[in-house]
């Protein structure tokens, strides 16, 4: 199976936790000391006179990717519920004209 | 989009099974998508959203994927429980058995019939959940009280929003195009994506209102929307907003009258349009004349020119479309920032056009039989009602008793007393919902018998009732999901049982096993499938084993109704108000003696209205900001999402923090004339230095649950800093979002704890009492002289 990149595009990321909990049922974690991704939270801050607030979700070394999802033909569990439709598993070698599409404020984790 | 026929198939060694989300816990009916997985022995193993989903498309939130933590929490109420009367507080209850537990609800409810008059019973409601639709009829078709509502001040909560709407546009309620009756959603040819959508009051992500998604604005926001972001917070939408008009709270109906002078002084409206369907334009237009975005800054604090700005990229822009908040409900001049709202929405044309606002006949289904089940009651009974009919006639048309004079009423037993309380999904003295909220404490603690039914114990609950019935969480019941509950409902949704919920049952099933005790002839159905049959087929020739195999029902939907007579029970075209038209003035308003047109007050408590007050209390005090993890007071027990947010935070300015002293995350201790509560410091640029945001819904599953203690529930109780019977003519809005306070650092939580056995109420109980400022125009002070 080719490997995967998780992609973010950020500046839609509302913070709502839905890839906390997805992931934290997918993988069964149950203490709430451990996580399988984790909002980070930018702002708000005025930079040049414009509003700066954004989140991104960060994956930790727990994340494989939902590797058995992908198997299976399914997203991610983060990915599946992602509210704002923002975050995407993509095969690294087709990542480049995603970010292209994609346009600003995108970031890319390779868990 | 389609969805399979099947609903519950097996999948490797799991059972899967289709259904469509709603309550408890509590969430809005936004129904969202959902297959629940359990083993063979029928436990609940994971939650996945449905992709098949027209609406969520997958998508869950937070509170859905804890789903398996609710389920099984330790602390869920399982089976019926009693306790003695002289227990109340005491942390005493005792398991009994469901037939015990009716015949004490039956023994109990008769003898107040007999001694009292079936009016002496109250039920206390709680919102968005399922109790919207059932509660109502367990007063009236069970216990055939006419004495029930959601008991917010004001009824601050969809229904001032839902009357006005009556009133003015006679059409349901509007709401924003997100393309929700489509099944090929955006892309049906029919649709445009909206230009610009005014957010007035309002964050939908974190509150998916009463059945709308909120995350649909971020798809409209990637098909090209712009947003127009009216709200004294800076919301993470506001950050991405074209105009943010960071308004003072409660001045709403000035940015109205302001935005209405700018779009008919300078000529930027639909005249098309107001020619044929609008009614008091002239009227409007001169009441707006001098109510200039310059006038407009002083009060709101807003720049005229981002007011102005505002309005003219709204009216130059079709399509575009508003969505109107809980702020609107919030505040005694909410009537009149609804109706400024509805008519800068009317006269640029936007009603019921591809991307402007949808509009509605309120449907047949269960959202008028819940209103008729007061048929129940008796014509002699339902006078009896407590409906501030004197005071405020434009409320006693509706559906409710009057929360303001329900209180006033328990205190002076005038014209009669109250003899029990019912709490049906509602945990009223957690600050959600009662002002003053040790005055309601104080008052029900007397009654001879209190009840309620629900799924966790909360403090109301210890503190206050005698029985509770237990109630099963919705992926253990069979139900039937209806956006904004029927007044404009994209589909229809089953709700599919997939989970034993041992002794527990759903709201309406309690609704028909305590009513075929009480009043047989009002529950005819002998299971909930009849009944959800009989609803739709008031309108539908299937029934609901169909709505199973369909699994989301996209109601057929055509644009502009009012020229074709599908907006008025009659057939005829235009709206279902007395004139036929949107009324920007209303025709009736008169009757209710209120201006017919909209104006701005002060709100009770502000820097304007009471200045001395101001130099002691300098803050701006705006409550009921939601967060992603709760719903209200509920959740609070749920683990991974406490986890994601343990403590109340009050949101403060960096330089208004530095100014106190406060650092964030220091407790701080929140005051005014009324109360006291403490919260702990968010520093942040999401509230201008003159405003802090005090979030409501907090009490402390882990604490002490026995009285006074409560879990902790006064120590955080943003409400015992708002004020009872502040209300506006219509008897319609209180100051939730708007009153004055001061800020210091605090130890802990301690520095707001209370016992309201100590607690000495204000020295009038009426609505004269809280501030020191001048009686406002058209307030009840000025109709009540002393």
């Amino acid at each position: 199976m080719e490997k995967h990149a998780l992609l973010i595009d950020y500046k839609y990321c509302t913070g709502c936790h839905s890839c906390e909990l997805a992931c934290r049922q997918e993988k069964q974690i149950a203490s709430q000391d451990e996580w399988g991704i984790k909002l980070a939270e930018f702002g708000p801050e005025k930079l040049a006179g414009e509003w700066y607030w954004n989140y991104v979700a960060v994956p930790s070394s727990l994340c494989d990717l939902c590797e058995s999802r992908l198997e299976e033909g399914k997203k991610p569990a983060c990915v599946h519920h992602c509210l704002a439709k923002c975050m995407e598993a993509v095969p690294l070698t087709e990542v480049p004209v995603r970010l292209a599409e994609l346009g600003d404020g995108v970031a890319v984790f390779v868990p | 989009m389609t969805m399979d026929k099947e609903w519950r198939v097996e999948e490797g060694d799991l059972i899967r099974t289709r259904t469509c989300g709603w309550s408890p816990p509590g969430c809005h009916p936004v129904g969202c998508g959902m297959f629940i997985y359990t083993d063979k022995d029928g436990n609940f193993v994971k939650v996945e959203g449905d992709p098949d989903h027209p609406i969520t498309q997958g998508r869950l939130c937070p509170r859905c994927l804890a789903m398996g933590e609710f389920l099984n929490h330790p602390d869920r109420i399982k089976y019926p429980m009693k306790r003695a009367k002289a227990d109340r507080g005491k942390d005493k209850w005792e398991r009994i058995s469901w037939d015990e537990a009716l015949d004490i609800l039956e023994t109990e409810v008769r003898k107040i019939w007999e001694t009292y008059g079936p009016e002496a019973i109250y039920v206390s409601k709680g919102t968005g959940r399922e109790a919207t639709e059932y509660a109502p009829p367990m007063a009236q078709a069970v216990f055939k009280t006419p004495n029930n509502a959601f008991m917010m001040s004001g009824a601050s909560c969809y229904g001032p929003r839902t009357v006005i709407g009556d009133f003015l546009l006679g059409a349901g309620y509007p709401e924003l195009d997100y393309a929700a009756f489509f099944p090929d959603r955006y892309d049906d040819p029919r649709y445009e994506v909206p230009k610009y959508i005014i957010l007035w009051g309002k964050s939908p992500l974190q509150s998916n209102p009463d059945g709308f998604f909120g995350h649909a604005i971020i798809d409209l926001m990637k098909r090209g929307s712009k947003l127009i972001v009216i709200d004294p917070r800076l919301t993470w939408l506001a950050s991405r907003a074209e105009f943010h008009l960071q308004l003072r709270p409660g001045t709403d109906a000035a940015i109205g009258l302001a935005m209405l002078n700018v779009v008919i002084g300078e000529d930027l409206y639909d005249h098309a349009f107001c020619d044929e369907w609008v009614f008091g334009l002239d009227e409007l237009a001169e009441r707006v004349a001098d109510k200039t975005p310059e006038w407009a800054e002083p009060i709101t604090w807003v720049p005229a020119d981002v007011i102005r700005g505002a309005a003219r990229a709204f009216a130059m822009n079709a399509p575009s479309s508003i969505m109107w908040g809980l702020a609107i409900d919030t505040q005694q001049n909410g009537a009149q920032a609804g109706q400024a709202l509805l008519a800068l929405g009317a006269i640029c044309g936007y009603m019921d056009v591809p991307g402007g606002i949808t509009l509605a006949l309120p449907s047949s289904f269960m959202g008028r039989w819940t209103y008729e089940t007061l048929q129940f009651v008796g014509e002699e009974v339902e006078k009896k009602r407590i409906d501030g009919e004197e005071d405020h006639p434009a409320y006693a048309v509706g559906p409710y008793a009057h929360p303001d004079s329900v209180l006033t009423t328990l205190e002076t037993e005038d014209p009669y007393a109250f003899h029990m309380f019912y709490f049906y999904a509602s945990n009223p003295i957690a600050p959600t919902c009662y002002a003053e909220p040790e005055r309601w404490y104080n008052a029900i603690v007397k009654m001879d018998f209190n009840a309620a039914q629900d799924c966790f114990m909360t403090p109301t609950i210890m503190g206050l009732c005698d029985l509770v019935l237990p109630v099963s969480f919705f992926p253990e019941h069979d139900g039937f999901v209806l956006p904004h509950f029927g007044r404009n409902t994209h589909f229809l949704g089953a709700m599919n049982a997939a989970v034993d919920p041992g002794e527990a049952r759903s709201d309406l099933e309690i609704d028909m096993i305590v009513g075929k005790r009480l009043n047989p002839e009002a529950w005819p159905w002998d299971t909930v499938e009849e009944f959800f049959d009989a609803q739709i087929h008031t309108q539908y020739d299937w029934g609901f084993n169909d709505l199973r195999e369909f699994g989301a029902f996209q109601q057929p939907f055509e644009y502009r109704k009012y020229e074709k007579g599908m907006l008025r029970p009659d057939g005829e075209p235009g709206f279902n108000t007395p004139t036929g038209l949107i009324e920007v003035s209303s025709s009736i308003y008169d009757d209710f003696g209120e201006d017919p047109l909209p104006y701005f007050m002060e709100p009770a408590m502000s820097p304007y209205s009471t200045p001395d007050l101001y130099e002691d209390y300098p803050l701006v005090m705006t409550t009921g900001g939601r967060s992603f993890v709760s719903f209200h007071s509920e959740h609070r027990q749920i683990p991974s999402l406490r986890a994601i947010h343990p403590d109340p935070l009050v949101t403060i300015n960096p330089k208004t923090a530095a100014k106190y002293g406060i650092n964030d995350g220091d407790y701080v201790l929140i005051e005014n004339p009324l109360g006291k509560c403490v919260e702990r410091a968010r520093v942040t640029n999401e509230v201008p230095e003159r405003v802090i945001h005090a979030e409501h819904g907090w009490w402390f599953p882990e604490d002490d649950p026995e009285a006074p203690n409560l879990n902790g529930v006064w120590k955080s109780n943003v409400n015992r800093l708002i004020p009872m019977y502040k209300v506006g003519v219509t008897g319609y809005g209180a100051p939730y979002k708007n009153v004055l306070c001061r800020i210091s650092k605090a130890d802990g939580y301690e520095a707001g704890a209370a016992d309201p056995a100590l607690y000495e109420p204000r020295a009038s109980r009426g609505p004269e009492s809280m501030t020191n400022g001048p009686s406002q125009p058209a307030s009840y002070e000025v109709i009540h002289p002393e």
